[in-house]
């Protein structure tokens, strides 16, 4: 066993790190923010250049060929810096599926466009009656000469309204709630019968509701084999939520940091607040679920990209679980400890706190998962 | 001993009831059901029923129109008003500095200011917190000099909550700064068109506004306007936040809370089911609702107590109120964001919705769930933190 970085994921690791501390303070966040699109495209081709974008796509692809520890590596590292930039949606997300399902052509004309910075794509997997189940799918795709006419309603589709293209999950056969008959398509995100509502979510990134009528896709936008796309979400998802967690300890490392600093200058009564024994307490409540949390997503991400898809899952939503719970009692500590300034946007620390609000309902909240992880027996079994 | 009511309270509380459910006017009542906030307009609506019906202060002594009922009426009077659910009356002027201007206050004072805050006709905000002192308020450092027939005040308050449409601000002021520093302090009352007040709105992290900064540069204030005595602000000051138990644990406010719950729930889809229907949902509420009925027991015993107990001292589960309360309402928040799901997500705030024409994104009632579970952290930081609450405890009734 072996939790050391190898020196190719130390530099990776300092290379991120250094960038988001030279570019990506609370104050140049708010600027990275301001535009129309809710982020900056200036820190997203410096993501190119830096490599981040090609990272998990294999070298035969176009991309570095970078594992779940890199990819655990870049997200703890900008959920530091709480960025606002469509990783996880696009390069997470839609990467995913081409990895996972895309044939040769697809990636070749997709990969490399991304790995640039000059092709963004949104995964449109939820729907609004699905809550979290992907598998509850009642867009459908119908076959139309030797192309597709897609119709339905997608749900809060990450980074959808500035993405260029959509991957859409589609039924073609059988019924809302079967994991069977599910398909993935590549679209253009302006193609005729695609409406785009976008808005800003909590934590300040963006989503959008997707309404689909009669877009027409040609043959070539089927991702991977008809009907079968099921396996392909869930382990798509699954990664993404090992990922998810990487960014959610990024922010709890943050939040506490900031907490620590604030008790420490902080001074009521004479004294600084961080000399209250009941709050010292408080401090380590937070790093106790900070290291708890840090172990499960080492965890999850060691896991989640193994081929047994119920060790898998099981990994992944007892990952999700203790960042669930950890990010109700670190956000509640951090805010609290802050006294009234912890209830500011002009503070980081509610942003903060707003984003890990956000990464425990990403994909699930800890209620979904644990009631997931219960039916697959959990992790303690005879045959474990 | 016996914890029912009585006929004569609940005949008190139908009739209390079938009032509210008369008079309360469906817009103010559909706004607090949905968690939106209550305009100002809409709570100058309602204190004038309340008041036209002589309800406006029922715990102020019946000479400045209170009704004279006993605290437990006053508490189902209150808990009924959570749970129509209608907006509380401004607590800055009836909670606040009303009693303290009956109690401390000069004759002037009272004919003065006490008909107007029963009205809503002066809205009133409270300038106690300054950014250095926030849980230590004794080392405040807003300064009044004497000049004349004035007191010139220069200084910062800070987290003053609807100064923005407030006519006056009820201000501790350091009088003496030679003084130990809980015997400098004095309780001015300010009026905010005064020159040299600037008021500076803070966004709090739902993305509302209701916190301020209140700059004071050079406010000429009458010595008229001093309450009691120079350098005796503390005692009215600590007197002020002492006196807030009738309704400092929202029981009513939670329970009406967990209705709410219920009724989304069972609207709410899960897997195929109704999100009501799932057995681990419901033990989840069930057990909050256990802590409310214990938080309502203790509130009932505080209360029943009072009557009995010497003026001035305290019942030691009193202290427990402001804890638990606030606790079990930021509970109750943390179930709503359970039920809400994915679509707490969409950040859709009031004035948006209330100037477009398209549908809201998700259910019609999702958009104000996750801005109440980020504004809910406060109650357990304002009027004294639980961390301050639990040292008070510690002290003065463990004798830790
Ligand atoms: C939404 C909101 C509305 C408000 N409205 C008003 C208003 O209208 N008027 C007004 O005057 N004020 C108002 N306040 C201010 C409020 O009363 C203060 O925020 C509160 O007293 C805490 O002070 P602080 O924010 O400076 O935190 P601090 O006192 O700096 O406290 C920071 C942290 O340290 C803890 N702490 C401090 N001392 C101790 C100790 N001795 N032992 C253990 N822990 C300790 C606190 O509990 C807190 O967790 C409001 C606050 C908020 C958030």
């Amino acid at each position: 066993m072996d939790f050391d970085l190898s020196e190719e994921q130390t530099m990776l690791k300092d290379s991120v790190e250094r960038l988001l501390a030279d570019q990506y303070g609370f104050e140049a966040r708010k600027k990275h923010g301001a535009g129309k699109a809710g982020y900056s495209d200036r820190m997203w081709q410096q993501y190119a250049e830096l490599g981040l974008l090609a990272l998990p796509f294999a070298e035969e692809d176009g991309g570095i060929g970078g594992g779940a520890t890199e990819t655990m590596l870049v997200m703890e590292a900008f959920g530091k810096a709480l960025i606002l930039e469509p990783y996880f949606a696009s390069i997470i997300l839609a990467g995913g599926v081409l990895r996972h399902a895309g044939n040769g052509e697809q990636k070749a004309a997709l990969i490399p466009a991304m790995a640039e910075g000059g092709l963004k794509i949104a995964f449109a997997c939820a729907e609004p009656q699905g809550r979290y189940d992907l598998f509850d799918v009642e867009t459908t795709a119908r076959k139309d000469g030797d192309g597709w006419v897609i119709d339905g309603k997608k749900a809060l589709v990450l980074h959808g309204d500035s993405a260029d293209k959509l991957i859409v999950s589609a039924r073609t056969s059988g019924n809302a709630r079967d994991e069977d008959g599910i398909s993935l398509f590549i679209i253009d995100a302006d193609a005729e019968g695609v409406s785009r509502n976008g808005y800003p979510t909590q934590d300040g990134l963006r989503a959008a509701e997707i309404t689909l009528q009669s877009v027409k896709a040609g043959p070539d936008a089927l991702i991977g084999s008809k009907g079968t796309a099921w396996p392909v979400i869930s382990r798509v998802a699954d990664e993404a939520i090992a990922a998810l967690c990487a960014e959610a300890v990024g922010c709890f490392e943050k939040m506490h940091e900031l907490t620590l600093e604030y008790l420490k200058t902080r001074s009521q009564f004479g004294t600084t607040i961080g000399s209250f024994q009941a709050l010292q307490h408080r401090a380590v409540d937070m790093f106790v679920e900070l290291e708890q949390s840090r172990s499960m997503t080492m965890y999850a991400s060691m896991l989640a990209t193994g081929d047994d898809a119920v060790e898998r899952a099981r990994a992944v939503s007892a990952a999700k679980v203790q960042i669930g719970e950890s990010a109700k009692i670190i956000g509640r500590e951090a805010v609290q400890l802050h006294g009234g300034v912890g209830m500011t946007m002009e503070y980081a620390i509610g942003h903060y706190f707003k984003r890990t609000t956000m990464l425990d309902i990403l994909f699930g909240d800890a209620n979904h998962h644990l009631k997931r992880l219960a039916q697959l027996d959990g992790l303690i079994r005879e045959d474990s | 001993m016996d914890l029912r009511f009585t006929e004569d309270e609940l005949a008190f509380r139908d009739e209390v009831r079938s009032f509210f459910r008369q008079a309360l006017p469906a817009s103010i009542r559909d706004n607090i059901v949905a968690g939106r906030h209550t305009s100002k307009e809409e709570l100058v609506t309602w204190t004038r029923i309340l008041h036209d019906k002589g309800w406006a202060v029922p715990h102020w002594p019946v000479e400045h129109g209170g009704t004279g009922w006993s605290p437990i009426k006053q508490y189902i009077y209150l808990e009924e008003m959570s749970q129509a659910p209608a907006p509380a009356p401004l607590a800055f002027g009836v909670n606040m500095v009303g009693p303290v201007i009956y109690t401390f206050g000069s004759e002037a004072q009272k004919n003065r200011f006490l008909p107007r805050i029963a009205t809503l006709e002066d809205w009133w905000c409270q300038g106690f917190s300054e950014p250095g002192s926030g849980s230590d308020l004794a080392s405040l450092k807003t300064r009044a000099v004497r000049d004349g027939d004035h007191y010139i005040v220069n200084g910062q308050k800070t987290w003053t909550t609807l100064a923005q449409y407030a006519d006056w601000i009820f201000c501790l002021v350091r009088t003496d700064p030679e003084a130990r520093k809980q015997s400098g302090i004095s309780f001015l009352l300010v009026d905010m068109k005064t020159p040299g007040i600037t008021v500076r709105p803070i966004q709090t992290i739902d993305g509302g506004h209701e916190v301020n900064e209140v700059f004071f540069d050079d406010v000429r204030v009458p010595v008229e306007n001093l309450v009691g005595e120079e350098n005796k602000g503390w005692n009215y000051a600590k007197f002020l936040l002492g006196n807030e138990r009738v309704n400092i644990a929202r029981v009513g406010v939670s329970k009406e809370r967990i209705r709410r719950i219920k009724e989304l729930a069972a609207k709410q889809r899960v897997g195929g089911e109704r999100m009501i229907d799932q057995p681990e949902f419901r033990e989840k509420v069930a057990a909050v609702e256990v802590r409310l009925k214990a938080l309502e027991m203790t509130q009932l015993r505080v209360l029943a107590g009072e009557a009995k107990r010497e003026k001035g001292t305290q019942d030691p589960a009193s202290s427990i109120l402001k804890i638990k309360g606030s606790e079990i309402q930021q509970a109750t928040t943390e179930l709503l964001m359970d039920v809400v799901g994915p679509y707490a997500m969409p950040y859709q705030p009031e004035e948006a919705i209330d100037g477009r024409n398209e549908p809201d994104i998700g259910p019609d009632w999702a958009s104000t769930i996750a801005p109440a579970y980020f504004n809910t952290r406060k109650v357990s930081i304002y009027g004294g933190s639980n961390e301050i609450q639990k040292n008070i405890i510690a002290k003065a009734i463990l004798g830790l």
